[in-house]
């Protein structure tokens, strides 16, 4: 166990470094992994949170549910096909075919793309027929838990254009390896998250 | 092996060439560091001026007219939130955290170089925000630090619209950059240190401000989620937290919202914020105490321990900011409970640091007075924080004076005195010349005497139930002329500490030029940020070679060794074990 010999070794006692050639890390992890780790169990505490203050007024008694747009079950479809891509990108990446990385990672955060366009839809959808943000607390509600979701999927957009401009740049495989296996993580986190919401959503 | 590029490879570390990457937008944690020091500093200042305001209106209410009611709250809550967020936290975490972190453990940078740098330019854009609301319509935002609901967003309280609204926002915009920032520097802690640091090695200033990050990444996101739900309520008319209410005669829009919750969400980041402010600086006057008194810390393991005690129940104590907001009462014995098993470690490591004093050998310089003052301050400050913890106590205390006295003594005065005892303790390191010591203690002693002569006064008004955020009390039957009195003496105390504080910026600007040249290691400390080729460290610390650990980070006075501290990068075995003679005449290292 070398937590425990860890926790209970004594510092003031003499023991000369064990020889390696990096530095001493906690993990046997890229720094990238890790960091992104932390980062989602930072959006994971924002999430419950909000769950949390959702389950708390739904309790206040003047709860009044909300029909939910069909159009949300297209959407979770979109967003499951965007992962699949990235999942296979990320496993042909392990491998040396190079374009069909690209083009699959490519087609992953176009579908993902298209989930947020789905999502704006919704809401118009949704303002159009008297649902609006300020209509009800469920509506409030709904906008808060998908809007949030919504930018945490615009961010990661954001990181995967600089990867696919990456793919564009340079063409060596192993130099963008990292941030092919790093997006598709998020982007799974990210789809576990969308299906919490929607019960969430659903099961008012 | 993992992946560290900047560790430890001298080829990948970003290279400077031009004025502007080298100082202004500069990937060097030591930049980023006085960055964001200088910032905190500036803000802070801005803040202490409110804060005179605030004082020259209680003290001689009929003599000032500087302010009115309106800005007298708009003053009192921008000193509070500029003092908590943006000058403790910034201060302590991006400004000694950048500073301290890489040259502790030893590496070349932090691990995400460019990330650090992000962190440092959205910091600084959140407090251009803030400092804005100064000059739109209306003002600042005066609806108390803690920006409850409803009052923050109806009419009537001063920047109720574009003053809360930018507030809010800046809120926000520093959230994301302290994530930016506490990425970098719980990974850098975990992953990135010098051969032979293991984790129980680490000088406490590295646990402290390891924790903090870590308690401020699970608790920044509360304030994140009241912060964009209040700004759905403000421009969007949601109801999150807004009930049905009327404002100046007239029915607002809002319906069903509920201002006790944004007090939970508030005060499950609001209480894990006063642990982000100290146990950064429990780690700091650590290291100080030990370094000036000569002696390793008393429980190493135990100061370990109790700051990642203190970490995790500081999650479990937000409610007793709340026990006059109506709770159920086996709620309130819930919370009183843990409030006072919170006060075990931290009991502890006060111990700990008188046991470190006993039988030193203490040098009176000023980062140790103003450490020494610390212990004082803080004994104060969490005394009281003991009967403010319990149900009965709180409740005809609450919204006094005491409770001003009670927070600025534990987590105002404290942490600024260790800031002080840091400045003065690393400066040397930071600019390579000592800071003069005759000026030193003379600020040290105005700034300690002088908070002593404003806060113990406000207990004893609290005790007469003088309420806080009062812009004048007017004649109040329980309230005795001689509180005006005291009220006034505190001013006069109060002014003459923020007038104090030249002394400190004088001497940081005359011995920049004037101060003595300190040398690598002035203090004869053991930690690595000591063990630099150059001081102040050049771009990549270490040189070509980088430092390997071999001992803990607290070699003081080991018998049997030549000189009174082993450096961690010193190889040898030089303790003397049991079956030695203590009495073994002293070694050179090149007999041990």
């Amino acid at each position: 166990m070398s937590f425990y010999k860890n926790v209970t070794s004594k510092p003031w006692e003499y023991s000369s470094p064990t020889l390696g050639s990096g530095p001493e890390s906690a993990f046997e992890l890229p720094s990238e992994r890790i960091a992104l780790t932390i980062f989602l169990v930072v959006v994971s505490v924002i999430f419950s949170l909000l769950a949390v203050t959702y389950y708390l007024r739904m309790d206040l008694g003047d709860w009044v549910p909300m029909s939910d747009p069909n159009l949300l079950w297209v959407n979770t479809g979109v967003l499951i096909v965007s992962s699949v891509f990235l999942q296979f990108s990320r496993n042909t990446a392990q491998g040396e075919n190079f374009t069909k990385a690209r083009n699959l990672f490519l087609a992953g955060g176009l579908f993902a793309a298209l989930f947020v366009i789905g999502q704006f839809v919704v809401w118009e959808q949704l303002s159009a027929s008297g649902s609006g943000i300020s209509a009800s607390a469920a509506s409030s509600f709904f906008f808060l838990l998908t809007g949030m979701h919504v930018a945490h999927i615009i961010g990661g957009l954001y990181v995967w254009s600089r990867t696919t401009f990456r793919f564009f740049n340079k063409t060596e495989l192993p130099a963008v390896k990292l941030s092919i296996e790093l997006c598709t993580t998020y982007w799974h986190f990210l789809l576990v998250l969308w299906v919490f919401i929607f019960a969430a959503l659903t099961n008012t | 092996m993992a992946y560290v590029p900047l560790a430890d490879q001298d080829h990948e570390l970003h290279d400077p060439h031009t004025f502007i990457t080298k100082y202004v937008w500069s990937q060097d944690h030591k930049v980023i560091a006085i960055q964001y020091g200088g910032t905190a500093i500036f803000v802070g200042l801005v803040a202490l001026f409110l804060s005179a305001m605030m004082r020259l209106q209680l003290g001689f209410p009929d003599t000032f007219t500087l302010i009115d009611p309106s800005s007298y709250y708009q003053a009192v809550t921008m000193h509070g939130m500029i003092m908590v967020v943006y000058l403790l936290t910034a201060l302590f975490l991006g400004g000694f955290g950048n500073y301290l972190i890489p040259l502790m453990c030893g590496t070349r940078d932090m691990v995400f170089p460019f990330l650090n740098m992000l962190s440092f330019w959205v910091y600084l854009l959140s407090v251009i925000i803030l400092l804005s609301s100064f000059f739109v319509t209306g003002g600042p935002t005066g609806a108390g630090w803690t920006l409850y609901p409803p009052q923050t967003i109806t009419p009537g309280t001063p920047g109720h619209d574009t003053g809360i609204l930018l507030m809010l926002i800046s809120l926000g915009v520093f959230i994301i950059a302290f994530t930016m920032g506490g990425l970098n520097y719980v990974t850098t802690v975990l992953q990135a240190r010098a051969r032979g640091l293991t984790m129980m090695r680490l000088p406490l200033s590295v646990w402290g401000i390891l924790v903090a990050t870590i308690l401020g990444l699970f608790a920044f996101p509360a304030l994140l989620v009241s912060a964009i739900m209040m700004t759905f309520d403000l421009t969007l008319g949601t109801s999150f937290f807004m009930p049905a209410i009327m404002a100046a005669g007239e029915q607002l829009d809002y319906n069903g919202g509920s201002p006790i919750l944004f007090q939970h969400l508030f005060w499950f980041f609001g209480h894990p914020e006063v642990y982000i402010v100290a146990l950064p600086a429990f780690g700091l006057v650590s290291d100080v105490l030990s370094t000036h008194a000569r002696k390793n810390i008393f429980g190493y393991r135990m100061m370990v321990w109790a700051i990642i005690a203190i970490g995790g129940l500081s999650f479990i104590v937000w409610a007793h900011h709340m026990y006059v907001s109506g709770m159920n009462p086996y709620f309130g014995f819930f919370f009183a409970t843990t409030t006072l098993i919170i006060a075990v470690p931290t009991a502890m490591k006060v111990y700990n640091w008188v046991l470190t004093l006993w039988e030193g050998d203490i040098r009176l310089n000023t980062p140790m007075l103003f450490a020494i003052g610390f212990v004082f301050t803080f004994i104060h400050g969490g005394l009281t924080g003991l009967f403010l913890g319990n149900v009965v106590i709180d409740l005809p205390l609450s919204d006094t004076y005491f409770v001003v006295a009670h927070f600025h003594m534990v987590m105002g005065v404290s942490p600024v005195l260790v800031l002080f005892a840091s400045l003065y303790h690393w400066y040397p390191k930071i600019t390579g010349r000592m800071m003069n010591e005759t000026l030193g203690k003379l600020h040290f002693w105005c700034t300690f005497l002088g908070t002593y002569a404003i806060y113990l006064p406000m207990h004893y008004l609290g005790f007469l139930g003088v309420p806080r955020r009062y812009y004048a009390m007017g004649s109040t039957d329980f309230i005795p002329e001689s509180a005006q009195a005291l009220n006034a003496n505190i001013t006069i105390a109060a002014i003459f500490v923020a007038v104090a504080q030249v002394l400190f910026f004088i001497n940081v600007f005359w011995s920049l030029r004037n101060g003595k040249p300190s040398g690598n290691n002035p203090w004869g400390a053991t930690t690595l940020e000591w063990q630099t080729p150059e001081t102040p460290p050049k771009h990549g610390n270490w040189g070509p070679e980088m430092p390997v650990v071999h001992r803990w980070a607290y070699d003081y006075s080991v018998p049997g060794y030549h000189q009174d501290f082993i450096p961690q990068n010193v190889p040898g075995d030089f303790g003397v074990s049991e079956d030695h003679d203590h009495d073994t005449e002293m070694k050179s290292p090149q007999d041990a």
